[in-house]
This record gives C-alpha cells, structure tokens and sequence, in this order.
C-alpha cells in the first residue's frame, strides 16, 4: 500500500496517562509520568517524529531563564518576569519554576547534555534581560532532542509518531477521558482512552503569514499549527491573555532568531540604520518589541543585529553556535546573499504574530501545577499560559505536569465518554476526502493566514478587526462545506487549517474584549491606546460556552514577591534617551 | 471547480547515486518534521514530494550516506 492512500478505518486503545506532544514539554512530562508510577501506561503521541519534532527539533543553543543559585534568586526571576509582563501573572506558577528548573537543568545535565562553565567550574551564566542574570549557553545543545529520546526508550515510553490528535474526550460530568487521533499517512483513526492528558502541542506558529509568503518560512516550527489550542478550546478549557501576541525580532526574510541572546553577550547589539543602538536591552518583551517596530517605520530603519565590531574570533564563535544549532540554515542563508558577519550587519524585522507562552503569555491556562480547567487535562511548554517559558520552562512545567497527572490518574478510573462523540469527530475529520470537488487546503490556509496580516496584526484598529471577523467567516464556511483532502497528507493539513482558523478567531476576539491597549506593541488597540489598570489589571479567560466563544475577567492572584511602585514600569522604559 | 498544479522548485534535493532508499532506508523520510520527503515509486530513491519545508536540516543531518540537501526556499533566499 503507497503511503498517503486513504484507509478507512478507526481503532481504540487505553493508556493511564496520554502525553500529546513529543518535542519539549512532552517528552520530560512522559518521562516523568512513567518514572512516578513505572508500573503504568503512558503514551507519547506525535504528529511528526519524537526523535526530531517540536522547536528544538536541531537542539537548542542555550537556557534562556535559567535561575542559578549564585546568580540569580526565584524572588528576583519572579519579580522580572511580573514587570516584563505588565503585571498580570499569577507569579504563583513562575516562581514554582524559578524554584524547580536547576534541578532540571541538574538533571539535564545527568542526561549527557552540557552546560556551559567557567575556569572555576561555575556556570558561565549571561546577562540578557533587562534586570537579572539568566543565559546559560549549551556547548552540545544540538544533541538535546538525542539525549531526551535516549531517556524515553530507557524509561520504555509508548511512543506513537505520526498521528495527529484532533479532539479530546470527556465523560458527561466534565473530565477527561482521553482523545481522538488520525494517522497523518494513512488516515486511519485512533481512540485513545486515558486517565489523565497532558498537551504539550507547542506554539500557534503558523497563524500569521511571513512576509516572504512561503507559507512554511514561518518562525516556529511550521508544525506547530496551534491544534492544541484547538482542542483545548473545543474542550470547554480556559485559554488566558490570548491578546497578548507573540511578535518575534528575526533574520529578515529566513524568519528565524538573529540571534541577540547568543551574540549580545559577546558585545554585539541592535541598532538602526545609523548604527545607532535604540533599545536598552535585547531581551524580548511588547515593550522592546514596540519599540523595534517604531524604529522599522521611523526612517532610521532597517534594523541590524551589529557584530563587525567585534574581534574576528568573537564572530567565528558566535558563528560556531547560530550555524550549528537550533536553526542551521542561518549560514546557509547568509552565504547565499553573501553576508559576511565581519563586514556587515544582519538585517532585521519583525515576525508575524502568533500564540506562543514561550517568549509571551498567552495560552491555556494552567495553575501551578500545570492543570487547565478541564479535571484530569493538563498543558505545558509553548501553549500553556506560563509567560516567558523558553526551553527550559518547557522542561520543568512539563515534569511539574507529568507528576501531577500520574498522580490524578492513580487516583482515578477511566472516565465513561458517548460512542456518539467518536462518530461524530470521524464524519467531520474525514469531511474533505468524501467530496469530489472543491478548494484545497493550501490555498484556505494561505486565505485565512493573509486575512489575519491584513486585519489582526497590530496596531489593532476595532474596524479592521469587524471587518477581519467577517472575512474570516467566510473562509471558515469554504473550509466546512468545500475544502478536499485527496491524499492522507492533505488531510493532515486540511485538519491543521481547521485548528489555524480556530486559533485566528479565538486572536480577533480576545483581542477585541480587551479594551486598553498592554504589553507594548502585542496588544496595542488604537482605538484603547493607553494601559487601564483600573479596569483591566486582570487576566482574560476565553472559552467555549454553549457553542459559542466567550470572554471573560479573571483577578490577577495576590503576589508571592511583592513588586515596588518604582519598579513596576521598569520594562517601559526600553527607549535609549538622547543624552546631551 | 477543477484543480491545477502549480510549478515550484522544491528546497530539498536527493543525490540518487548516494541514497540507499532502494536497499531499504527511511531515515529522511521518518524524521521530517513536516513529513514532505517519500521514497519514489519510480526510482526507490527518496524527494521532496511536498513542497512544505522549514529548511530545519534533520533531514541531512541524520541521511547515512550524505546525499540530502536542504537548501533555503527560493521565496525567502
């Protein structure tokens, strides 16, 4: 049988805990779960392949967060991160990690992965944020996803690559009771009974389109197309502050990082077409990123990550680890527009926007112990609402998960969910290769992914916004009654189209309820411009009501560190003032 | 409404002299994250069947023999 070619066919197993998701977050909760109770079962479903999915699919350059005894205290992180974002944290989760993630990183490195360490044999850890100290450089980062899929197989994980889930299960009175998934090559469906769930389905990385208008150039792995959102959604879940967007600096055109936390530590900087620096600090927050999108539309644009200032050995360090890791093609890229980083600068821009908690702080919401709203559903890494996240907040709140959820699933019996609902979840995946005729899914995605450039990025203006929910509509009726799937593959991403509509939706309304504008230029409403704390110092909460999406008011929980009124705007104050 | 395929120069390419597809390899075609290479029917050799690539590299990073290619989309080269 080639692949690709449709089978019609469904079948149904059951594990105690049901990880979807195997690139970051994933395969530590899995690995966890099982480590909890070794005598159980724990499924790791993948959409791609465990050895190489998700964001860090080529490793990882270094720990962006790492709060290291020596150099940093969870009260410090915790403050930073509450600043960076405006305030509205529930610091409660944060500081959990601040406190847990060196003994991860302790771990991580039992694992075989290095971390980089000075002539004392201390960690080499450096300054990128504004306030505190957190980069740790990760000299063998490219054997991460190695050394991650080493544990999995020791642990004897259940690992099911290349099946995408597309809904959860739920018992009558509200809790999990696992999840539907298709074979991305052969179409064939897959019930998955389980006790407890956990997402891990990384980022809404394919909602914006680049503006190279390769679809697939996009700056998160393009696998990452926001289903976990999706399901959560289509659970009944919370999703939190979806109106605080992800908007990433990058290598104009490539769309990957440049990238100013491996080279700033070095001395280089971002500057504008004077060789003017223009930002205080690099470390990415809607206030520095307002600000690069300000100096882009000045007149002193483009932007440049500035290194030819630098020593000849420095660049061939810093060029040692950006065409190594993460995103290689980087030197491939620059080779074939002949930029030298000793003589020129790398020019910039900014992303289109996404969801993504691992630089921001949206997702589904998640208390400290990476519960959502949903009992026995659980969500870490990219797409849960811990803000500022990053590889390292991936791992830990993944681990916190994995324990939480093996706990929940000794304690509970598999959750009783209608027949109904299978059936109905096989008629509408398997809608687009029952019609004979009609629009592929490539070109609704390209549709709706330039309707959200045109209409949802920033500045948020509400008439565009009207306007965007409009058209967007009409694409979501051509998706539903005409869209095709002729092959397996195409039904892999007539399915992924479904889930980016779904997240552009949950974009314009979240955004919309929001009526102030926060958190720089990720949600900065024209028609709202300034920050209204006295109506909006809080959380929204979006969700799924009796069919419909509804936003709603959550108050921020009282702090864990308290934050000074002198400290508070810190991170408003990106601006480098002309000194006299 | 009829459908039209559309040309396009795909950013993977395959050295058939060095693939070994024929004598049973997948490892390209089993690590894509985007899961756009096959093995032809035609060649036994492995290529890019669909041109949705994020120029991530695991393809010729874990090829045995060397023969993957990633080179940048033409769009955003």
């Amino acid at each position: 049988m080639a692949l690709d070619q449709i089978v019609d066919g469904l079948s149904e197993v059951s594990c105690d805990v049901l990880v979807i998701g195997g690139g970051t977050a994933g395969p530590m909760a899995a690995l966890k779960a099982k480590l909890k109770n070794p005598k159980a079962n724990v499924v790791l479903l993948e959409k791609a392949n465990v050895k190489r999915s998700g964001a860090i699919s080529m490793g990882m350059d270094g720990l962006n967060n790492a709060v290291i005894p020596g150099y940093a205290t969870p009260e410090q992180y915790t403050k930073e991160i509450t600043i960076a974002n405006d305030g509205i944290v529930d610091q409660k989760a944060v500081y959990k990690y601040a406190q847990n993630c060196f003994g991860i990183i302790e771990e991580l490195d039992s694992f075989g992965i290095r971390f980089l360490k000075n002539e004392n044999g201390d960690y080499a850890v450096k300054k990128v944020h504004h306030i505190g100290t957190y980069v740790l450089p990760m000299p063998n980062g490219e054997t991460v996803k190695k050394a991650l899929y080493r544990q999995l197989r020791r642990a004897r994980i259940l690992i099911s690559n290349r099946y995408m889930a597309t809904r959860l299960l739920k018992s009558t009175d509200g809790r999990v009771a696992g999840a539907i998934s298709v074979n991305t090559r052969t179409a064939e469906m897959l019930v998955i009974k389980a006790k407890a769930v956990i997402l891990c389905m990384g980022a809404a990385g394919r909602l914006g389109l680049p503006t190279s208008g390769y679809m697939f150039g996009t700056y998160e792995n393009a696998a990452n197309s926001g289903d976990g959102y999706a399901m959560a959604y289509h659970a009944g879940a919370a999703l939190a502050n979806l109106e605080c967007f992800q908007i990433n600096p990058l290598i104009k055109d490539y769309n990957g990082p440049a990238c100013a936390y491996v080279a700033g530590p070095f001395g280089a900087y971002t500057a504008n077409n004077e060789g003017s620096r223009f930002i205080e600090c690099d470390y990415w927050s809607g206030q520095m990123m307002l600000e690069f999108y300000n100096e882009l539309l000045s007149g002193k644009g483009p932007v440049f990550l500035q290194l030819k200032h630098l020593h000849p050995d420095t660049i061939s360090e810093i060029e040692s680890t950006l065409h190594k890791v993460e995103r290689p093609t980087r030197g491939l890229f620059q080779q074939g527009r002949g930029v030298d980083y000793r003589s020129e600068s790398i020019e910039m821009h900014i992303s289109e926007i996404g969801f993504c908690s691992g630089h921001s702080a949206s997702g589904v919401f998640v208390d400290d112990n990476a519960r959502t709203t949903v009992p026995g559903l659980y969500a870490a890494g990219d797409m849960a609402s811990v803000p500022h996240n990053y590889m390292l907040g991936a791992f830990t709140n993944g681990s916190v998960a994995g324990i939480d959820a093996m706990e929940f699933a000794d304690s509970h019996d598999f959750a009783e969910f209608d027949a109904a609902e299978v059936a109905l979840e096989r008629d509408r995946v398997m809608a687009p290769t029952k019609r004979e005729d009609g629009i592929p899914p490539n070109q609704i995605e390209y549709k709706t992914r330039r309707l959200v450039n045109d209409y949802l990025q920033p500045p948020k203006v509400t008439r565009k916004y009207e306007l965007g929910i409009r058209r967007l509509a009409e694409a979501r009726e051509d998706m539903q009654e005409r869209m095709i799937a002729r092959n397996a593959h195409e039904l892999l991403r007539a399915l992924e189209v479904q889930s980016i509509m779904d997240c552009a939706d949950m974009a314009a309304h979240a955004s919309l309820y929001r009526e102030e504008s926060r958190w720089g230029l990720y949600h900065w409403r024209t028609d709202f411009p300034d920050k209204d704390n006295e109506n909006w110092f809080c959380h929204t909460l979006l969700s799924k009501r009796d069919g419909k999406m509804t936003s709603e008011k959550r108050a921020v929980e009282p702090y864990v560190v308290p934050i000074a009124d002198d400290e508070k705007d810190l991170y408003d104050k990106q601006r480098i003032r002309a000194s006299a | 409404m009829p459908l039209a395929s559309y040309q396009t120069s795909v950013p993977v390419v395959v050295d058939d002299a060095k693939c070994i597809a024929d004598k049973g390899c997948t490892v390209c075609v089993d690590v894509c994250p985007l899961d756009v290479l096959r093995i032809s029917d035609m060649t036994n050799k492995a290529y890019m069947a669909y041109d949705e690539c994020w120029y991530c590299m695991p393809c010729e990073a874990d090829c045995p023999t060397g023969a993957v290619t990633v080179n940048i989309p033409y769009l955003l080269r």
